[in-house]
């Protein structure tokens, strides 16, 4: 079987999907910041897919781009994981449901 | 050292102000300290005064003057200055010398006093002032000096303020020449209007030169009257003349000194001073200015000399006197005799200050009984006072040959008899001698011969701190005739800048001089014949009774109640004034108040406007658009649910509905 771009875009999906439903359906912080991860990394992958396969694949154009994108992901789970532990610290819960002070 | 005594002329009146200064910061108990700065101070002034005096012996028409600006406005100063002419000279030595007797006396007279320390600060302050006014340049810094004279006159009548008397003779001074100097202030303002300059004398630029005088034209007759306005309120004449018989509340020595002596002989001096606005256009020695100060003068000598008859007060008697020699001198002064008034004015301050002085002594003697009714034969018990009184008293009456009143009083005699629009003045002038002769041997009869009274039983002579001033006093008035005789004219000379004839006693027997005897003699006679039995009468009758309240009762109580003046100026001015003061109260509280207060009113009315406006329009619009939107911002708020995954899940399906959108319409 040859790795085709349909089958890139599927396994991207599906990623992206967990991702999604990881985001929206726990209620841990962390998770929610790992599925958020999986939607950055179904983004980029769904980056190098489209170079891969485009028109002009030799020049790293979409390496470098998928490059700098997981560099800024690196720092925004560090930014991330930081604002956890300060939100833990303070509510001694890091469940975000009970989180909700920017209710109306 | 004369010379300069010349260049700081303002040491003279310094030096007594900050004698007084220091004085009024001693303690009450420093009394000998006070009395000695006072009588150093005046002392100082007296030979400073002799010095000054001497250059102006040796050169003819002497005049020194300083003009110095005392302050500037925009491009013009404001000039005053300090004058030294033959006239100031003369009454800076006449006040230095019977100041310092007065300073003397008062250390006797006022031993007693509580505010002793408070007296002699007064009496400093007054000579300060009074120096100050005879050597003054500017017709401005001579009225300066001139309030300040009058308020250490305030000062010193009310000096026993305790006395409600005295108070009010203090109040009433003050006011009654406070309207004489409103006409002065009009005329120096009208002066400073048309010559532009208040100096007396500047290089040929001053107002009393040729080249000022040309300036005032037809306004100068005014201008003059104006200024004898100050003159007549200062110096007591008809019709301001009645606050110096009260001014008599006051301490002796001050009575003597101010209220005799020398301020108010200020007005004369201010005439004197001015005399060349007074005498600008004369035809034949006449201005009509001239002309209202002779018959001025001629009132309120005649009848200042006939109330004094019917008064009983020893004090009052000679207050009356003084009215009447200022009248004198006024007379001198517009018929043309200047120099005339100015020597009987310098006698008159010697000789009255010695009568006073002498008053003083008795009223200490007698324990202060001031009524000459209840006083009698202090002859014996008073010796030196008694003789000192006996030469002020003729040196008043102007007994003629040896004192100097009589000289003076010969010489005005003289130039009054020459005036050319009438010969009433100088008959007036006549029957005013032989009253004033009337009423001293009156007053000298009641007080030292005859029987002793109810006042006088337990009298003592007074002390030699007294005594010592009254007798140079005497001799004062006796030997300043030296100079005044026609024989040896030298003062007339020296006033009027004229070399001063040999010594020729020829001319000392002149018509005048018998007519004045005869006159005297007349006056003394008379005096002798009507009171001698009243004054050998026994207490009780002798204190009730006058002869001349025998013989013509209605008049003797019109000339024992000043010719009723006071009540008339009661009745008249004095209500007049509190009507126009009433009226302007109520034009104050209700008239002008009224318009205030309804402007007030309009204003309350207006902002009561605006403040409704803006309570009901502007704000309640305000109030709406915040109230709405806090409602929509409840509403807004619902949403928000603080649930980060709801806000999340809400994103996919918004994304999801898009792609789908997309995929529909692509």
């Amino acid at each position: 079987m040859t790795p085709t771009l349909q089958i890139f875009l599927i396994v991207s999906a599906a990623l992206f999907s967990i991702g999604l439903l990881a985001a929206l359906g726990r209620r841990h912080a962390i998770f929610i910041l790992i599925g958020i991860e999986m939607m950055l990394a179904a983004a980029n992958l769904n980056f190098i897919a489209f170079w891969r396969f485009g028109q002009h694949p030799q020049p790293p154009t979409g390496v470098m781009i998928a490059l700098f994108a997981i560099a800024i992901a690196a720092a925004e789970a560090a930014v991330g994981l930081a604002l956890v532990i300060a939100v833990y610290r303070h509510y001694r819960t890091t469940n975000v449901d009970q989180l909700d002070r920017l209710k109306g | 050292m004369n010379s300069w005594i010349i260049g700081h002329l303002w040491l003279i009146p310094a030096v007594p102000f900050a004698a007084s200064l220091v004085i009024l910061s001693l303690a009450n108990a420093r009394r000998k300290s006070a009395a000695a700065l006072a009588v150093i101070g005046q002392a100082v002034v007296l030979v400073t005064s002799a010095f000054a005096f001497v250059p102006t012996l040796r050169t003819p028409s002497f005049r020194v003057v300083q003009n110095f600006i005392w302050f500037s406005f925009g491009e013009q100063g404001l000039r005053i200055g300090w004058l030294l002419d033959p006239l100031a000279v003369a009454m800076l030595a006449m006040i230095a010398l019977v100041g310092l007797c007065i300073f003397v006396f008062s250390i006797g007279y006022m031993a007693e006093d509580k505010n002793f320390v408070r007296f002699f600060a007064y009496l400093s302050f007054f000579s300060g002032a009074m120096l100050g006014l005879v050597i003054a340049n500017s017709l401005l810094l001579l009225f300066v000096f001139w309030e300040l004279v009058g308020l250490a006159s305030y000062l010193l009548i009310g000096f026993w303020i305790e006395r409600p008397s005295a108070a009010a003779a203090a109040k009433k001074a003050f006011i009654t020449t406070r309207i004489g100097d409103l006409g002065f202030f009009i005329g120096m303002l009208w002066l400073y209007n048309r010559s532009g300059t208040l100096l007396f004398y500047d290089d040929g630029g001053g107002c009393l030169e040729n080249a000022g005088l040309a300036l005032l034209g037809a306004g100068a007759t005014f201008i003059a009257l104006l200024i004898f306005c100050g003159a007549v309120g200062k110096s007591g004449q008809f019709p301001l003349h009645v606050w110096l018989p009260d001014a008599m509340e006051g301490p002796t020595p001050v009575s003597a000194l101010i209220h005799a002596a020398t301020m108010v002989a200020a007005g004369v001096f201010l005439v004197a001073r001015v005399y060349p606005l007074f005498s600008l256009g004369a035809i034949n020695g006449v201005t009509p200015s001239l002309t209202v100060v002779v018959w001025i003068g001629v009132t309120t000598a005649l009848m200042a000399a006939l109330i004094a008859i019917a008064q009983s007060d020893i004090k009052r008697i000679l207050a009356y006197s003084t009215v009447s020699q200022l009248g004198l001198m006024m007379v001198s002064l517009g018929v043309g005799g200047v120099a005339a008034g100015i020597m009987h004015l310098l006698a008159h301050g010697f000789f009255k200050a010695l009568l006073f002085l002498g008053s003083g002594s008795v009223i200490h003697g007698c324990h202060h009984e001031q009524d000459i009714r209840k006083m009698g034969g202090l002859r014996r018990l008073m010796p030196v006072t008694f003789v000192t009184y006996a030469v002020g008293m003729m040196t008043l009456s102007g007994v003629p040959l040896f004192f100097s009143g009589a000289w003076t009083k010969e010489e005005i005699l003289h130039t009054t008899e020459h005036w050319p629009p009438s010969h009433a003045p100088y008959y007036l002038m006549l029957a005013g001698v032989v009253l004033t002769a009337l009423y001293m041997t009156r007053q000298i009869i009641y007080v030292f011969f005859g029987n002793r009274r109810v006042g006088s039983e337990h009298a003592h002579e007074s002390p030699r701190v007294m005594t010592i001033p009254l007798v140079v006093l005497a001799l004062c008035a006796i030997f300043f005739s030296v100079v005044l005789t026609p024989a040896w004219p030298w003062l007339h000379g020296y006033l009027t800048n004229e070399p001063a004839p040999q010594f020729d006693l020829a001319r000392l027997i002149q018509p005048m001089l018998f007519v004045s005897l005869i006159l005297v003699a007349a006056g003394i006679g008379l005096g002798v014949l009507i009171y001698r039995k009243a004054g050998a009468q026994d207490r009780l009758r002798a204190a009730e009774t006058d002869p001349l309240e025998y013989a013509q009762p209605a008049l003797f109580r019109f000339l024992e109640n000043k010719m009723w003046l006071d009540e008339l100026y009661t009745h008249t001015v004095v209500a007049w004034s509190r009507t126009a003061s009433r009226l302007s109260d109520w034009m104050d509280r209700y008239f002008w108040d009224g318009i205030v207060s309804g402007f007030g009113g309009l204003g309350q009315l207006f902002a009561a406007f605006t403040a409704d406006v803006d309570e009901r329009g502007i704000n309640a619009g305000v109030d709406e658009t915040t109230i709405g939107a806090r409602r929509l911002g409840r509403v807004m708020s619902r949403w928000h649910s603080g649930q980060i995954q709801t806000y999340l899940g809400i994103i996919a399906i918004g994304m999801l509905t898009l792609l789908l959108l997309y995929a529909w319409l692509v």
